[in-house]
């Protein structure tokens, strides 16, 4: 391979992107799949605000609602939000801990291809006999009698997506332990190195449990086990502890890596060090902790007792306190700083408020009395929206923003940015704001509609008029996307002009090895220290010298492709007079476990770039 | 680690400080190979004993396990050496979440 830049055909850059070992382009990868998918769970969510505009409408049936909007939150979360933010993870951690790529490239190509055959087996419901319809929850004593092969696909297809995090989250621990740069010591890691450490230490105890409901869900349904039936010994509760035990820790896994991007964006465009590092990291462990303590809190209802609700509710209110640490921080970072409002601090700026508003409900509803009133109501549609979007979202938006110079070399329009940015702004307090007080009135959630004189009219409309500016601000994002990329404007290393952490210090885009040479780390936000003393560039840690790359392969879409096709089987072997369903099964089965074999006898040492190569080439990463 | 060289120009100094470490390693996994035999020992006497009741036997077996769990860790795994802090932080933090996870259906979840 060389590094001298070439114009290549479509067909060898798919090839490229469908061997890709390379962090950078698997980034890409994520990014433009989890985008995909999130346009996709935005047009189930219009469907669900389109029929929810008048009383008694008719624009899709009551079943069909009930896909819709299972979908729209299986969707949201596996399949856009995690993918999303792994972009950003995989993206920017290893330039901010100065590696040349993440611990193990093969993994981390099987873990986004699992992720992708497994969010479209869960799609394909729609076009082979319906979707999944019992809630993103899946609740077992509803989930086991619905009918079809809505569920199975929500099983099959969520642990095989599932998978794929699972092998990212590891992947990226061990990235972290053993792969900073000299001088790079924990206390020294930037926050969003700092969060996604965290999160991949809640990946790889959180989704065990998931893979464990998934496979009793699947037996229950495909195999003839009783796991969750009542009638035949079993306990359908089971289900709901081993969901949240996962769940609960799966929206810490979305928020943290929010926090760290809006750790670094305070930063950057207040042009200050993170007010209260250390008690940022600090607060980011207990949350990460504490987020595994709470789990029968989505349970109140449930029925396990006033000792168990009162333990849990008094743990579920402990979380705000070093959530609140966080945002007193976030607030003294900007004080005294000389702000910039550029788009990703706009976002930055608009999520403490609207993030407080999501907590503040929170505590609310984790007051275990007072859950009762609120339980399966609007009012809790509202909050988990205000912190998964006014947190979440609002982080991807402003990451996008933040680090598309970064990953394409580009920067976006600021100008569109701050449009996107007001009508999603809008738009998000108009759909949610008021479905507070549609709660508090009494509208149940996940009705497919209600009927008229119950004073629900007006606040649904005002709703519905609000996820519609929420869809304009999106598509104002993609025409600026396009835009961009059809003017390509190349950039510099640090387009923002106050970059602090060492991915700055790179060309946009970086060179597929990262560091010539490894960066020499002086302390936190170590290219800004570098940049305070006069110098261009990071001090190099090591002479130039030939550098191990890891080849390109294909096996991991082979891999994955292998579970895709035996899901099949699995799922359809038991329909009546089905006589192909266990070879497909099996033959998925030896496919996967034969790419998994040709891995393991075929010697792949990579290949290395010799020292001549880089010492000629004076433009590519040069600097650092 | 002991397996790694030493940065010292003369090799007598590194040889005879590696043969110190492997004899001092050596006794360490010949005591706990013999604690383990014995501890073994002991766990079939107490099961053979028909004295004892299952009450007594299978959580003091079980205990003796655990001690073998980290004997087996900490010698012939070589955790107690440097450079294994995020492996054990990683185990601890684990078996925290495992036991408070029991603990917690055990006591106040199924009643």
């Amino acid at each position: 391979m060389s590094t001298i830049a070439q114009k290549k055909g479509f067909g060898a850059t798919l090839w490229d992107y469908l061997t890709t070992v390379d962090h950078k382009k698997i980034a890409h990868l994520y990014l433009i799949a989890g985008g995909f998918f999130f346009l996709v769970g935005g047009l189930e969510a219009l469907f669900i605000r389109i029929q929810l505009l008048k009383p008694n409408n008719d624009f899709v049936s009551a079943g069909f609602f009930n896909e819709i909007l299972t979908m729209h939150g299986t969707t949201m979360i596996f399949l856009a939000a995690m993918p999303l933010v792994f972009a950003f993870m995989n993206a920017i951690m290893p330039l901010q801990i100065g590696a040349r790529d993440v611990a193990f490239p093969f993994l981390n190509a099987l873990g986004f291809w699992l992720f992708l055959f497994g969010g479209i087996f869960l799609n394909l419901s729609w076009f082979m006999g319906g979707a999944p319809d019992a809630g993103w929850t899946s609740y077992a004593s509803l989930s086991i009698t619905s009918e079809g092969h809505g569920i199975d696909f929500y099983a099959l297809g969520l642990q095989i997506a599932g998978l794929g995090t699972l092998i990212g989250g590891i992947n990226f621990l061990v990235t972290i332990i053993n792969m900073r740069a000299p001088g790079m010591t924990y206390m020294r890691m930037p926050m969003f190195t700092w969060t996604t450490f965290i999160v991949s230490a809640l990946i790889l105890f959180a989704f065990p449990p998931l893979t464990v409901g998934l496979f009793l869900m699947t037996f229950d349904r495909m195999f003839g086990a009783n796991f969750f039936d009542a009638a035949m010994g079993g306990n359908t509760i089971i289900w709901e502890h081993f969901f949240w035990i996962f769940g609960h820790p799966e929206v810490y896994i979305l928020i943290l890596p929010a926090f760290g991007i809006f750790s670094e964006i305070f930063a950057i465009f207040s042009r200050k060090r993170l007010f209260g590092y250390s008690s940022m990291v600090f607060a980011t462990v207990l949350i990460g902790f504490l987020g595994f303590m709470v789990w029968a809190h989505h349970m109140f209802t449930t029925g396990l007792g006033p000792i168990a609700n009162s333990i849990f509710a008094v743990a579920t209110m402990a979380i705000a306190v070093p959530t609140g640490i966080k945002i007193f921080n976030w607030l003294f970072t900007m004080w005294g700083g000389s702000i910039r409002f550029t788009t990703p601090m706009l976002w930055a700026i608009a999520f403490i408020p609207s993030f407080i508003m999501g907590g503040v409900t929170g505590v609310m509803l984790g007051s275990a009395s007072q859950d009762y009133q609120y339980h399966d109501t609007y009012f809790v549609v509202a909050h988990f929206h205000y912190v998964i979007v006014g947190g979440v979202v609002f982080a991807l938006f402003a990451g996008a923003h933040l680090y598309w110079p970064k990953m394409f070399g580009t920067m976006l329009n600021e100008f569109l940015g701050k449009i996107t940015f007001v009508l999603f702004f809008v738009g998000f307090h108009m759909t949610f704001f008021i479905q507070h007080f549609l709660g508090l009135w009494g509208m149940p959630r996940r009705v497919f509609t209600y009927l008229p004189g119950q004073g629900f009219e007006t606040s649904n409309v005002i709703s519905s008029i609000g996820a519609f500016l929420m869809a304009a601000g999106v598509i104002v994002l993609l025409v600026n996307v396009v835009i961009t990329s059809v003017k390509n404007e190349k950039v510099g290393n640090d387009p923002w002009e106050d970059g602090r952490t060492l991915e700055w210090a790179l060309p946009s885009p970086p060179p597929y090895y990262n560091f010539k040479q490894l960066p020499l780390v002086r302390g936190l936000d170590a290219y800004w220290l570098e940049k305070m003393d006069g110098k261009k560039g990071m001090t190099p840690a090591e002479p130039i010298g030939d550098i191990h790359m890891p080849n390109n392969s294909f096996i991991p879409f082979t891999i994955s492709l292998g579970l895709f096709i035996a899901a099949f089987g699995a799922m359809f072997h038991g329909d009546e007079g089905n006589t192909w369903g266990v070879p497909v099964l099996i033959f998925g089965l030896l496919f996967t476990l034969g790419s998994m074999f040709v891995r393991s006898i075929k010697d792949d040492h990579g290949y290395h770039i010799p020292k001549k190569e880089l010492l000629d080439d004076k433009d590519l990463g040069g600097k650092a | 680690m002991t397996n790694e060289q030493l940065n010292s120009g003369n090799p007598r100094v590194d040889i005879e400080y590696r043969r110190k470490k492997n004899a001092e390693e050596m006794r360490h996994q010949v005591i706990s190979f013999a604690l383990m035999i014995f501890l073994t020992l002991i766990a079939f006497v107490a099961v053979a004993y028909e004295e004892f009741s299952g009450w007594f036997v299978v959580p003091f077996i079980l205990l003796l396990a655990g001690v073998q769990v980290i004997f087996q860790l900490f010698y012939f795994m070589h955790m107690s050496h440097k450079g294994h802090e995020a492996p054990k932080l990683f185990m601890y933090a684990g078996m925290v979440v495992a036991f408070v996870t029991i603990l917690c259906y055990t006591t106040i979840i199924w009643w």
